[in-house]
């Protein structure tokens, strides 16, 4: 966003939600294992056998391996029953079912979502404008409406699509969307014109210009989303599916290419066990997981209200290099404060707080109002009110003579304002201003503040009272988060139109690692490039059409949802909230799904060994008893070991569902600290657990008759 | 001298000789690889097969140059050894048969070294010396010019070049092979090693009986066979015999000139990625590889557990009092750690567990420290593995090196870790279930299996050692292992390239924070645990009816 963007926004009912300090545990709750039902498992279950459908199975080839092992075992259980070959049948079924249960159950909980936005969806009239903006109105269904229609919505009317205003003002409701409680304004031109179908207008008549088509609306896309119906495979997680495949492939070499080997031994294996086998060996738990991680990860944003248009984009803020933020509104309150008063020589302080009250108490200003509470705050001064000054006339600050004032009735007059015009109106009555306050403005510009004299005329005589230092101040906690995406090997670049004295004083103290000053759009575009070309990905925020190139550029483009349509339509991710924040959330979340996927998969590697442990010495026990050695876990009889492993394999997916939906959790360390905790974790927990859980399932399983 | 303070001096001055070399080796590999001026006899020699040295290869003309190469070769070599009646200096030896050709020939090319034949029986000195030798330059030098292409993908930037085969296989001979392998034959030589062209004598020894004695071109062949990773010995004993190894100090050098490429590459990898730490993180994971199966197959053979070695109170069997049971130990496992496959004892002779050592060292995949070239490329495409599973632990793409690694990369890692185990598992589930050839075991049992898995591992893993027991100059393990020697070799190379060629087009990200650093030493240990695990995973229930059993008997 260029600065007068960012200037433009200033002031309005966005600020409201910039206030809120943005420190990591203040903001939106987390998804945390607590919004995982047990009961969804149940509710799931149906979904989950209607799932079983091999078309839809192969499309997570290792789960599909076990749908073909279990139809297998079923076919030898029925050809040639034994107690053993059905409990494993029941148990393989079971794993797919499991599978397809952490898949259903992700989607469920989108999908009750999507269905309080359909709600939005209902079909409203519209009331059509044919043929240009003074032409008469026609009565249509919302789902009628194309591309470039115009049409006109009143006070409390829903608005019938997503469009643009091109005519008028309103303040519109858009809890439906955003559930956010207040309602927003939106105007023609500019960059708050974008409305979206199903919110409600409040007050005021606006001409909107559709801008979709019907059936691709925002609430559309979003439901499609949530519901996981527009899901397509991110590339981190085809590449996971081709490894998975490629292991796949290498244990079923291994257990095929066994049984000759068992024949030369002496104990050709039933066709049973080696399923069994199979399916313990091949990462059956990130197999099982792998889409409900997805789901999850994009249904957290959603949580976050946040809108990804594609999970691309969601794993690529993981990657994130390089975080573009603006100033305004971002990193500082988006609007300069008074924090000092810099007394001129001979001058009372207390006197100078007086007059730059008295000067400020007409100024609405967010500037002039922080005058008054600075007044207040650091010398006691009550703030008095227009009313308790009779006859004063005050002068309304203009673009021409810079200051603001106020005429008291007994002659004093009070003026604030840029230094210049101030010190013209100082000589204009007569005074002489002292050198010492050049001094003094300058000194406040090079902080990176803005100086605004104050001066009085008593008694016929014009005199300096001193400076107020008005500053951005920069919201709190933000040194701490940048220090923490340092940390996490991320770049903070702060975005202004200030100037660079300016910009660098602000960036200093917030502690970004860069800044561009005086930005434009096209410096902010070239900034990326630059940045890309050095193979570093960026993310930005913005809500302005001048930048949507920036935003389409970027690789993570959040656009705010009360900017414009083209902003919205360029990014890759729409931020309901409308809260620039934001970004450094989107980025952690993108992290999660990574280390969630990582460490399932780890973990699901790990397990391995213990299975191998149960399995082999339990399948060649008659023909080489001395490889009891190796069946450390002391299970029961053969049959149990081997189904304790292929029970332990199904009961580890449903354990793990929760973990799936919530993700690992993230904390901003180095990668170093962040492999070695999990590697440990998962990695080493990985190898530990099973032998445990097997071992607990054995203890169960073996007093199954015919089986211990 | 006891015999463990012999056997840990001889490996401590093993350790000291390669810290030696292994920075003026590796700086000046480095240096062959990356100068860009040509010597008057590699000029003339690209006249003579013209070859323009200042093109810039694509990855795929890369590979078809290697496979064009190697092709050509097999073909050569096979022709030699059919014809070999016709050749001078052949010692009225007759030509190989079809299946021996064809093994031999591929087994020479692929810079395996396997042997079906008995070398002072079955080749005359044209065909060891024009064939068989000239194969292991050209092998090794294959291997370590795939190597400096996988490098170069990792160090180029938006390019698909990998640069010129036949510039890296000539300086590969001419500046690192030939040099080295010209002073240590003089060296071994010294040591007693025989170099000579004379015919088979006949000696009457002390005790009357008569003997043939057969001489050779040996120390010339000698330096090569451990230089470039071979193993092919002149004689069928290989580096057991005398005349190819006579004593401690031949021993020791020997297993010098096995490692010395293997473990230099690693500071020539660091130099070329311009960041040295990264070639101690690999050179750190195969040396902790190669030290945990060193500890683990000299503990089996001291130990010797088992009942005939405990009555005799040692496991000699097979070892010669030369060199005694550590360095018999030590040289096993450099020879399978790396895909040499020279042999100064029997491994079959090895208890379960020693032998079980060996054989899962080359299942590894021989990247500990690997083949000339081939232990780098391989290890390069295991720290992938392991950067692919750490890193998306850290939550960002896995890259390693600020490569991403993304679809198309992981489909050639999965692929090139799945060759290896096609090849050893197939061919001896194969050789497992027919009578036929079953019928080639001395030993039933899990030792036979053992017999049949060390066949393919060596095979499969371009190693060439033999566990002996096993009498595979049959059609079938000729004709298999061929097949087996040639997927492990050039299916792998291929894939490498292809890997390296996606992996050149990129442009690197640069490191930050958020990184996984892969020269720490986390990552090293995580890189040395994926090798295993990968291995182990796959391996496990095929050891556990060989050697497993027969360790726990």
């Amino acid at each position: 966003m260029s600065g007068l963007g960012s200037e433009r926004s200033e002031g309005k009912q966005k600020t409201v939600t910039f206030v809120q300090a943005p420190a990591p545990e203040a903001t939106a709750p987390r998804a945390g294992a607590g919004l995982f039902d047990p009961r969804l498992l149940v509710s799931s279950l149906p979904e989950a056998i209607g799932k079983l459908d091999p078309r839809r199975m192969v499309r997570s080839p290792v789960m599909f391996v076990v749908e073909i092992g279990a139809v297998f075992t079923t076919v030898l259980a029925i050809t040639d029953p034994s107690t053993f070959s059905w409990w494993i049948t029941v148990w393989l079924w079971l794993t797919v079912v499991f599978a397809n249960l952490a898949e259903a159950v992700a989607e469920g909980r989108g999908r009750a979502q999507a269905a309080t936005l359909r709600a939005t969806k209902q079909e409203t009239p519209a009331r059509r404008l044919s043929g240009g903006v003074d032409a008469r109105e026609e009565v249509v269904s919302s789902s009628d409406l194309t591309l470039g229609d115009l049409v006109v919505v009143e006070a409390g009317e829903v608005i019938p699509g997503d469009g643009d205003v091109v005519e008028g003002v309103a303040s519109v409701d858009e809890s439906a969307i955003t559930g956010e409680s207040a309602p927003v304004i939106r105007e023609s031109g500019g960059d708050r014109s974008a409305v979206t179908g199903g919110t409600k207008v409040l007050s005021d008549r606006i001409v909107v210009k559709i801008t979709a088509k019907p059936g691709e609306s925002f609430v559309d896309r979003m439901i499609a989303m949530v519901e996981g119906a527009a899901r397509q495979k991110t590339p981190n997680e085809i590449a996971l599916n081709i490894l998975l495949a490629g292991l796949t492939i290498v244990f079923l070499l291994a257990v095929v290419t066994l049984q000759p080997f068992a024949g030369y031994s002496g104990e050709l294996q039933s066709m049973v066990v080696l399923v069994a086998l199979l399916v313990c060996l091949i990462p059956t738990t990130i197999g099982a997981l792998l889409s409900a991680i997805g789901i999850a990860g994009m249904d957290r944003l959603v949580q976050r209200n946040v809108l990804a248009m594609s999970g691309r984009a969601v794993e690529a803020a993981g990657d994130v290099t390089v975080l573009l933020l603006d100033k305004t509104g971002t990193i500082t309150f988006g609007n300069r404060q008074a924090v000092e008063l810099l007394p001129a020589d001979g001058v009372e302080e207390t006197a100078l707080a007086d007059a730059a009250q008295l000067a400020s108490l007409a100024d609405q200003t967010p500037e002039g109002r922080s005058v008054v509470v600075l007044a207040k705050k650091r010398y006691g001064l009550r703030e008095r009110h227009t009313g308790e000054l009779p006859g004063a006339t005050f002068v309304e600050f203009t673009a021409q003579t810079r200051m603001s004032g106020v005429d008291v009735a007994d002659g004093h007059q009070v003026r604030k304002g840029a230094a210049g015009a101030v010190l013209a109106w100082v000589r204009e009555h007569g005074g002489r201003p002292h050198l010492a306050v050049d001094d003094v403005v300058d000194g406040v510009a090079a902080a990176g503040g803005t100086p605004l004299v104050v001066a009085e005329l008593r008694s016929g005589a014009a005199r300096i009272l001193g400076v107020i230092h008005l500053a951005d101040v920069v919201k709190n906690g933000m040194r701490d988060r940048f220090d923490e995406l340092r940390a996490m090997g991320i770049r903070t670049v702060m975005v202004t139109g200030d100037n660079p004295v300016t910009a660098r004083a602000i960036a200093d103290q917030a502690g970004v690692d860069d800044f561009l000053a005086e930005a434009e759009p096209e410096d902010k575009m070239a900034l990326i490039k630059r940045e890309q070309a050095g193979g570093r990905l960026v993310a930005m925020t913005g809500d302005g059409t001048n930048d949507a190139p920036a935003l389409a550029q970027a690789d993570v483009g959040v656009a705010m949802n009360s900017g414009t349509s083209a902003a919205k339509e360029a990014g890759n991710m729409v931020d309901l909230d409308s809260d620039p924040t934001k970004l450094i959330e989107i980025v952690e979340i993108g992290k999660q799904l990574l280390i969630t996927r990582g460490a399932l998969t780890t973990f699901s590697i790990a397990n391995d060994v213990a299975k191998y442990f149960a399995i082999i010495p339990a399948m060649f026990a008659a023909v080489y008893p001395q490889l009891d050695v190796l069946n450390i876990m002391r299970l029961a009889t053969p049959q149990s070991a081997i189904l304790s492993a292929v029970i332990f394999n199904a009961l580890v997916i449903v354990a793990l569902i929760p973990l799936a939906l919530r993700g690992v959790r993230h904390r901003p360390l180095s990668a170093a600290a962040m492999l070695q905790r999990n590697a440990l974790v998962y990695g080493l927990g990985g190898i530990v657990v099973p032998f445990i859980g097997i071992k607990l399932v054995d203890l169960v399983v073996s007093a199954i008759p015919g089986i211990g | 001298m006891s015999a463990t303070a012999a056997g840990l001096l001889q490996i401590a001055l093993l350790l000291l000789l390669l810290a030696a070399l292994y920075k003026p080796l590796g700086d000046h590999m480095a240096r062959v690889y990356t100068s860009t001026r040509h010597l008057a006899v590699e000029r003339a020699f690209y006249r003579v097969v013209r070859v323009d040295p200042e093109a810039d290869q694509r990855w795929s003309t890369y590979v078809l140059s290697v496979l064009g190469l190697s092709a050509a070769s097999v073909l050569f070599l096979y022709a030699m050894l059919r014809l070999q009646d016709h050749l001078p200096m052949s010692l009225g030896l007759t030509g190989l048969a079809p299946d021996l050709a064809w093994n031999t020939a591929t087994s020479f090319v692929a810079n395996t070294n396997w042997q079906s034949y008995a070398g002072e029986s079955t080749m005359g000195f044209t065909s060891q010396m024009a064939g068989l030798a000239v194969q292991n330059f050209v092998s090794g030098a294959v291997g370590m010019a795939v190597a400096v292409a996988v490098i170069r993908g990792l160090t180029r930037r938006g390019t698909d070049r990998l640069g010129n085969f036949w510039v890296d296989l000539t300086r590969g001979i001419i500046r690192i092979l030939l040099p080295i392998s010209l002073v240590l034959a003089l060296v071994l030589v010294a040591g007693g090693v025989i170099q000579n062209l004379s015919d088979t004598r006949e000696v009457t020894t002390l005790g009357g009986a008569v003997q043939s004695i057969v001489g050779g071109p040996v120390a010339s062949q000698e330096a090569i066979k451990l230089l470039g990773t071979n193993g092919g010995g002149f004689f069928n004993a290989n580096s057991a015999h005398p005349f190819e190894n006579p004593n401690a100090l031949t021993n020791l050098l020997e297993n010098v000139l096995i490692l010395v490429i293997p473990v230099a590459l690693t500071r020539t990898y660091g130099v070329m990625v311009k960041d040295k730490r990264q070639g101690y993180a690999v050179l750190t994971a195969m040396a902790v590889l190669w030290g945990a199966a060193l500890v683990a197959v000299t503990a089996a053979e001291v130990n010797h557990p088992g009942t005939v070695p405990q009555a005799v109170g040692s496991s000699f069997e097979g070892k010669e009092v030369r060199f005694d049971v550590w360095a018999s130990a030590l040289f096993a496992n450099s020879t399978t750690g790396t895909s040499t496959g020279a042999v100064n004892s029997m491994h079959a002779s090895y208890t379960g567990a020693g032998g079980g050592a060996v054989m899962l060292n080359m299942m590894l995949g021989e990247v500990s420290p690997g083949g000339v070239g081939s232990g780098l490329y391989g290890m390069v495409v295991l720290a992938i593995l392991a950067v692919f599973l750490a890193g998306l632990m850290v939550g960002r793409t896995p890259e390693y090196l600020g490569r991403k690694i993304g679809r198309h990369e992981i489909s050639l890692v999965a692929l090139s870790l799945l060759t290896m185990p096609f090849a050893l598992l197939i061919g001896a589930a194969i050789a497992a279930s027919s009578d036929s050839t079953r019928a080639s075991l001395l030993n039933d049992g899990p030792q036979g299996l053992s017999e049949i898995l060390y066949a393919f591992a060596s095979g499969a893993n371009n190693n060439g050692s033999a566990f002996a027991g096993l009498s595979a100059d049959v059609p079938y393990y000729n004709t298999a292992l061929g097949l087996a020697m040639l997927i492990g070799r050039f299916t792998t190379i291929v894939l490498v390239l292809a890997l390296a060629g996606a992996l050149a087009r990129q442009t690197p990200t640069p490191a930050t924070a958020g990184t996984l650093p892969t020269h720490r030493p986390l990552f090293v240990g995580l890189h040395a645990v994926t090798v295993v695990i990968v291995a182990g995973l796959t391996f496990f229930p095929a050891l556990a009816l060989g050697p497993i059993a027969v360790a726990l008997a």
